[in-house]
């Protein structure tokens, strides 16, 4: 009879306590377990969410923010930059048709546009074109291979189909829309106070992407065509004189302006006297006329000058196509660069934030820094917790078992009258101590699993991260070996089954056989 | 097969005084050979078992098993010695309650050198008339069954010496004579020498060789 058979024996005669103390490490590990199978995932696709391209570029402000708004779909959108400076990253046709390339062109595989600031119900919407989905990757499988957007329905938006739209999966779970959908978007996000929606600029869905474990799981995406188009989208033109007559105007507007802020001012330090308020008044009325006046002559002229056409953006043309919003009124908030060689992220990186129109950001290192310093500290408590329940688990079985030594000095009597050295009848207790600890982990490892299976549908819905029941926690540094900390588990746990397990092992080892056998039974 | 030679054993009072237990000049058993030592309660009979066991050791003297004096050997070869040459019947039976009938008796088998041997277990339940009672536990064993059940664990392997710790004295008295009259058939068997020890002397005529302890120890209580 091995001595495993006499330990597991003896966990038998105590099967209550044995099941209490092994039911508090199967808690405590089911809680590790969920804690860096949860934290691990979410980290991972967290970091995955930041891979597919290698900068992000917007207007200079906070480079997390930046970030949050770009790849995460949170907090409020910085400045937007200028269409033009978007062009620099892009090949396009000028006003003559003519192909031109970008000033940094030749060195981008892709840029991807970001229009931000509205939403539909929870979910952000992004205005952007369809290269986001037919050339960027997102994350990469276990072999490097890079993971590519798929669809669960339908399929991507066109570049003409200017009110397509293409939903991500917890969002389409959530709202329930499906392809062939007609959904209005809301002018700002859902937690400001002044969104409004434009129920007059409807979207259709063409495409519901698969999930991807990505926080574009959460987003809406629209043809920035269509984006473009809602009312209050066009950026207000800074229009300037064309003309000999309008130069006249704006001169003789920069004087007025200059009189009525005088006037302004000597109203405001009560310096005017009585019957001098009528002038000022007529003053005001020739200035507004004059305003009115150099702004018609301006607009039209200004229209006629950048869109070659006097058609309205958002009617249709001739030729029945949709008239898109002239560059000029443009702005973008956002554009994700992938590059055609890792070496020019930098030097891409240092020339636009040299610039003094926006700033480039490396995504996976800030999403790094964002878990270094935020996340990542959160996950430690909560590890730190859970082992400690793990640890209490364990001075538990200890304190069970030590008490049950003073039960136990009998038993043990007759195993040494047997023949049992010291040594043996301590290894026993040790090995009593491993098999609960063991045995208690291994439950808890298919609790923390079946708990988070139970949950996975939960997560998914409200994070956008796809668990799966056996998905180990993802691998993480010991000491060069890159092994799941699930693997570290269970050796862990015989390590504290011999420590706490080491003092009731020392009473059975201290047992004087004479008097335990002594001990009325 | 054994041989005791100036055997000295006290134990210390609390206050630090020696209690004088054991005192004897010599005392020998021979291979195969069976005899009762009969003493009354707190003559040292438990205590005497303990030292031959090497379960407890003598102050002073000698304790010669099977020609080696386990006085002078270290405890845990010892303790190996007792597991290899000696079987032990308690008074108690002292039978693990978490263990079966078969898995008691292995239980003696556990703690040798050699592999437990399962077919003797069961052959020597078989002898003792539990081939039935195997996986039963303790619990569920009559108090005559658990005292067969040590007998055979005693014997699980092969001793040279048999100690018996008063085996009647907690069997009702029909079942007295079967648990000493299966001692002692199993002991001849297996050609093991036998030392029962009783405080009655209602089984004194069965043996050959019968020592009262008061005249071995020469301690007077």
């Amino acid at each position: 009879m091995s001595l495993w058979k006499i330990a597991w024996r003896s966990i038998q005669q105590r099967s209550l306590s044995s099941f209490l103390t092994g039911l508090s490490i199967a808690l405590g590990t089911a809680l590790v377990i969920i804690v860096l199978v949860v934290y691990g995932v979410v980290a991972q696709s967290f970091r995955e969410a930041a891979q597919g391209y290698h900068l992000i570029l917007g207007a200079k402000g906070g480079k997390l923010q930046l970030t949050l708004n770009t790849v995460f779909h949170l907090s409020q959108p910085i400045e937007n930059v200028p269409y033009s400076f978007f062009k620099e990253f892009t090949e396009y046709k000028d006003a003559n048709g003519k192909p031109t390339r970008g000033k940094y062109a030749s060195a981008v595989e892709v840029a991807v546009p970001y229009c931000l600031g509205d939403s539909y119900q929870e979910f952000r919407v992004v205005g952007t074109t369809p290269d986001l989905f037919d050339k960027l990757s997102y994350g990469s499988f276990a072999d490097g291979r890079p993971k590519f957007y798929e669809f669960s329905s339908g399929k991507n938006f066109t570049v003409d189909d200017f009110r397509g739209a293409v939903i991500g999966a917890v969002a389409a779970k959530k709202t329930g829309l499906k392809v062939g959908d007609r959904f209005p978007i809301t002018h700002g996000l859902a937690e400001d106070e002044d969104a409004h929606v434009h129920e007059e600029d409807a979207f259709h869905v063409v495409g519901i992407l698969d999930p991807t474990g990505t926080p574009n799981d959460r987003a809406v995406f629209v043809n920035m065509e269509g984006f473009y188009l809602i009312a209050d989208h066009a950026k207000p033109v800074e229009l300037e004189p064309k003309s000999a007559e309008q130069q006249e105007y704006k001169e003789q507007l920069v004087r007025l302006q200059a009189v009525d802020a005088m006037i302004e001012r000597l109203l405001a330090n009560g310096k005017l006297e009585p019957g001098e308020a009528d002038e000022v008044k007529k003053v005001e009325s020739l200035l507004k006329e004059m305003r009115d006046t150099f702004d018609a002559k301006t607009s039209d002229d200004q229209y006629q000058a950048t869109a070659g056409t006097t058609l309205d953006p958002g009617k249709q043309d001739a030729e029945g196509k949709i008239v898109p919003l002239p560059e000029n009124q443009r702005e973008v908030t956002a554009v994700l660069l992938l590059l055609k060689n890792d070496v020019f992220s930098q030097i891409l990186h240092n020339k636009v934030n040299e610039g003094s129109v926006a700033q480039a950001v490396y995504p996976s290192r800030e999403v790094a820094q964002l878990f270094e310093g935020v996340v990542g500290h959160v996950q430690t408590i909560l590890l730190v917790l859970a082992i400690l329940v793990v640890v209490v688990a364990g001075v538990g079985v200890m304190v069970s078992m030590y008490n049950s030594m003073s039960d136990r000095h009998r038993e043990i009597g007759i195993m040494r009258a047997l023949g049992a050295g010291r040594v043996t009848v301590m290894t026993i207790v040790l090995l009593e101590a491993i098999l609960l600890a063991v045995i208690g982990g291994a439950v808890g490892v298919i609790l923390g699993h079946s708990a988070i299976g139970a949950f996975a549908s939960v997560i998914a819905d409200n994070t956008g991260v796809m668990i799966h029941f056996l998905e180990p926690a993802p691998a993480a540094d010991f000491g060069g070996w890159r092994v799941s900390p699930e693997l570290v588990l269970i050796p862990a746990l015989i390590l504290l089954a011999i420590l706490v397990g080491f003092l009731p092992a020392l009473v059975a080892y201290r047992t004087d056989v004479s008097r335990a056998l002594s001990q009325s039974p | 097969m054994l041989l005791l030679t100036d055997i000295q054993k006290a134990y210390s009072e609390p206050d630090g005084t020696r209690l004088p237990i054991l005192q004897i000049a010599q005392f020998h058993v021979d291979r195969g050979e069976q005899m009762l030592l009969v003493g009354r309660s707190g003559s040292g009979k438990t205590t005497l078992l303990h030292v031959i066991a090497g379960i407890s050791k003598p102050d002073s003297g000698i304790v010669k098993i099977a020609g080696r004096d386990i006085t002078q050997l270290s405890e845990a070869v010892r303790d190996r010695f007792r597991a290899d040459k000696m079987g032990y019947v308690f008074q108690t039976f002292n039978l693990l309650p978490a263990f079966s009938a078969l898995e008691n008796v292995l239980l003696g088998m556990a703690f040798t050198r050699n592999a437990a041997d399962v077919d003797r277990a069961r052959d020597l339940l078989k002898r003792v008339g539990l081939e039935h009672r195997l996986s039963h536990r303790p619990a569920a064993l009559s108090v005559g069954e658990q005292q067969r059940v040590a007998v055979a664990r005693a014997l699980a392997n092969k001793p040279q010496l048999l100690l018996a710790d008063e085996p009647t004295a907690n069997v009702d008295a029909g079942h007295q004579q079967q648990i000493v009259d299966l001692i002692r058939e199993t002991c001849r068997e297996e050609d093991v020498a036998l030392v029962m020890v009783t405080h009655t002397a209602e089984i004194r005529s069965q043996f050959d060789r019968v020592d009262e302890l008061s005249d071995i120890n020469q301690v007077d209580h």
